[in-house]
């Protein structure tokens, strides 16, 4: 199996990226709910304090904080985890931010299963559905800690709501740095013809190994990452399925998110034979990061067995 | 930048009383050509509004988007028509338009939406939510070193959103760079349902959201500079107004506990819960704007 370099903690790259952008734009600045050693934003707490706002443990407050500086002419990032970002101040998203078009960039870490064996309250892989389903919401799953700042980047300079997923731990990079980051475009990473495997997030560069070992069964699988389920890419996932088969791969459920998405443009645009991995209406459990790969069918192990599998049905 | 001047006399507090009355008119009509729409908030809270709109904030009605305006949050989002009202007979839209309350391609929704009209500072209606947004522009403020107010009107009942006092504990730690943040609670002693007292006959007999001076001490628990008025009494309402904004230098963020009579103006309204929200009998409709004098005076623009 191919090994990749390993890349930035993409939490690493949010403090980086958001700090660098606010010494260019007097126009940054960041909220944070008591996490800020977490989530890295304490890198821009130093560099900026003045304009790092701790609003402590209240995120219903804080995303509402949010939107009243954006008003002001003010880009509010924030900083907290994705089950404290997405649902638990999910109504003041809906009616304070996408509802009024907030030029407010939600850019939580501790997406999927990496949080520090934390368990399901903290664990959320229904983060993508939710926020893929608010009108006028900017989506993005970074596979890697190049894209991460790429997507950072762009959202800062972007007037509008914009969700940006990040990872705490380390993950494989699998983009070449300085790679310039494109809004609603997917990217082919590998050719092949035998199956199009879909996939976002950091769970892409386990999809790019898993298509390594398919390739030693003789399987030729192509590999599409789709960084941005909001804008999607239709032609994109049109043209993925012209090997005629496709399986998303995704560290989140598949109702809603990647699977879902991709279900919705093939169904409607191009019917094609679909298999989606992912969390199969479960909750998680705690564990380590690659215990919970395994137990989720993640690894590029278990993603390359369950691919066989399926092209076998 | 200068403040507008905030002295008044005797003559200009009639005149804003009167615009008040006017206020209270459109909102019965605008509510009985809608057949829906909230009424009891909207005629505690107008008396207040006049103040805010015609004396105290410092806007440009021409000129909505001002970056240097104070600002305005109905947190309470329900008593929209209160809101519209004051804004169309301060020149925000025309005082007609109202008549397009609730309806199909309106800016005037339900609950007031900042992408549809002008001068709306920010879309509410799930209650608990304005104040945070309002911390948030006065934040902005100080970030920005501009020296606009933040002002943001929260119903009793609304008050018992946890948002309300996770914003209350919030704004106390940032209360050096928070005292342009006002926050005035419509004190009117109802909510929708409330808690049953007793039952006389079909008559349900509710306690108020909170008990009796209750609310002043738990705002004062959190660390807030604590005013109370007569939310009804234009000369309190003026006075106390311009010395909380006058005194604020280090005062932290402020609240002011507005007494109120839900339903104010209305005979039949005045302390009556069910008037919460409910369309008018083309009887209620003629008390209504009798009991307000509609047809009378002059309206102020």
């Amino acid at each position: 199996m191919m090994t990749l370099p390993m890349g930035l903690a993409q939490r690493e790259v949010f403090g980086r990226v958001v700090s660098a952008l606010a010494d260019e734009d007097p126009r940054i600045v960041v909220v944070d709910g008591d996490v800020a050693s977490s989530t890295k934003a304490d890198i821009f707490e130093k560099a900026h304090p003045d304009k790092f706002l701790e609003m402590g443990i209240a995120e219903q407050n804080m995303l509402g904080v949010a939107a009243g500086l954006a008003t002001t002419g003010l880009i509010p990032f924030v900083s907290t985890f994705v089950a404290f970002a997405v649902v638990r101040p999910l109504d003041q998203v809906r009616v304070l931010i996408a509802q009024t078009g907030a030029n407010v960039k939600i850019t939580p870490s501790y997406a999927g299963l990496f949080t520090g064996s934390t368990g399901m309250s903290h664990i959320i892989v229904d983060d993508l559905a939710i926020m893929r389903d608010m009108p006028g919401m900017v989506v993005i799953a970074p596979a890697d800690d190049v894209e991460a700042e790429g997507a950072l980047r762009w959202a800062a300079q972007y007037d509008g709501p914009v969700y940006v997923r990040l990872v705490r731990d380390v993950t494989a990079r699998v983009f070449e740095p300085g790679r310039p980051f494109e809004i609603g475009k997917v990217a082919v990473l590998r050719d092949g013809s035998d199956v199009s495997l879909l996939s976002t997030g950091t769970q892409t560069p386990r999809v790019l190994q898993a298509a390594d070992l398919l390739a030693e069964q003789g399987v030729d699988a192509r590999v599409v990452h789709v960084p941005t389920l909001k804008p999607l890419d239709v032609d994109g996932i049109v043209e993925a399925a012209s090997t005629g088969r496709v399986i998303t791969v995704e560290e989140h459920s598949v109702l809603g998110g990647l699977g879902g998405a991709v279900a919705e443009v093939l169904s409607e645009h191009r019917p094609t034979r679909l298999d989606r991995l992912g969390f199969q209406d479960v909750y998680p459990e705690s564990g380590t990061n690659d215990d919970l790969l395994d137990l989720y069918g993640l690894t590029p192990q278990k993603v390359a067995e369950q691919v066989a599998d399926r092209l076998r049905r | 930048m200068a403040r507008p001047d905030l002295s008044f006399d005797d003559a200009e507090i009639a005149a804003l009383e009167e615009t008040a009355r006017q206020i209270r008119i459109s909102v019965i009509e605008a509510i009985n050509v809608a057949k829906a729409g909230h009424l009891g908030g909207p005629l505690s809270a107008a008396d207040i509004l006049t103040a805010l709109y015609f004396k105290i904030m410092r806007i440009r009605p021409e000129e909505p988007t001002w970056p240097d305006r104070d600002r305005f949050v109905l947190s309470k989002g329900h008593s929209a028509i209160g809101l519209y009202s004051t804004m169309a007979h301060r020149g925000y839209l025309p005082v007609d338009e109202l008549l397009t309350f609730d309806a199909v391609h309106s800016r005037l929704q339900g609950h007031p939406e900042m992408t549809r009209l002008p001068g709306v500072d920010m879309s509410t209606g799930s209650l608990g939510m304005g104040i945070s947004a309002a911390m948030g522009m006065a934040l902005g403020a100080s970030v920005q070193g501009k020296d606009y107010l933040a002002f943001v009107m929260l119903g009793d009942g609304e008050c018992q959103e946890g948002e309300v006092w996770e914003a209350a504990m919030a704004a106390s730690r940032h209360r050096a760079r928070l005292d342009n943040l006002f926050v005035i609670v419509d004190e009117n002693h109802l909510q929708q349902f409330g808690w049953l007292v007793d039952r006389e006959g079909s008559t349900r007999l509710v306690e108020p959201p909170h008990a009796p001076g209750q609310l002043a001490d738990k705002w004062r628990a959190f660390g807030w500079r604590v005013l109370g008025m007569d939310g009804h009494d234009m000369r309190d309402i003026l006075t106390t107004l311009r010395d909380a904004i006058e005194s604020r230098q280090g005062a932290g963020p402020t609240v002011i506990i507005a007494q109120t009579v839900k339903g104010k103006g209305v005979s039949y309204m005045e302390n009556d819960y069910t008037w919460h929200s409910k369309p008018l009998s083309p009887q209620d409709y003629a008390t209504a704007l009798a009991d307000l004098g509609a047809g009378t005076g002059a309206v102020r623009q």
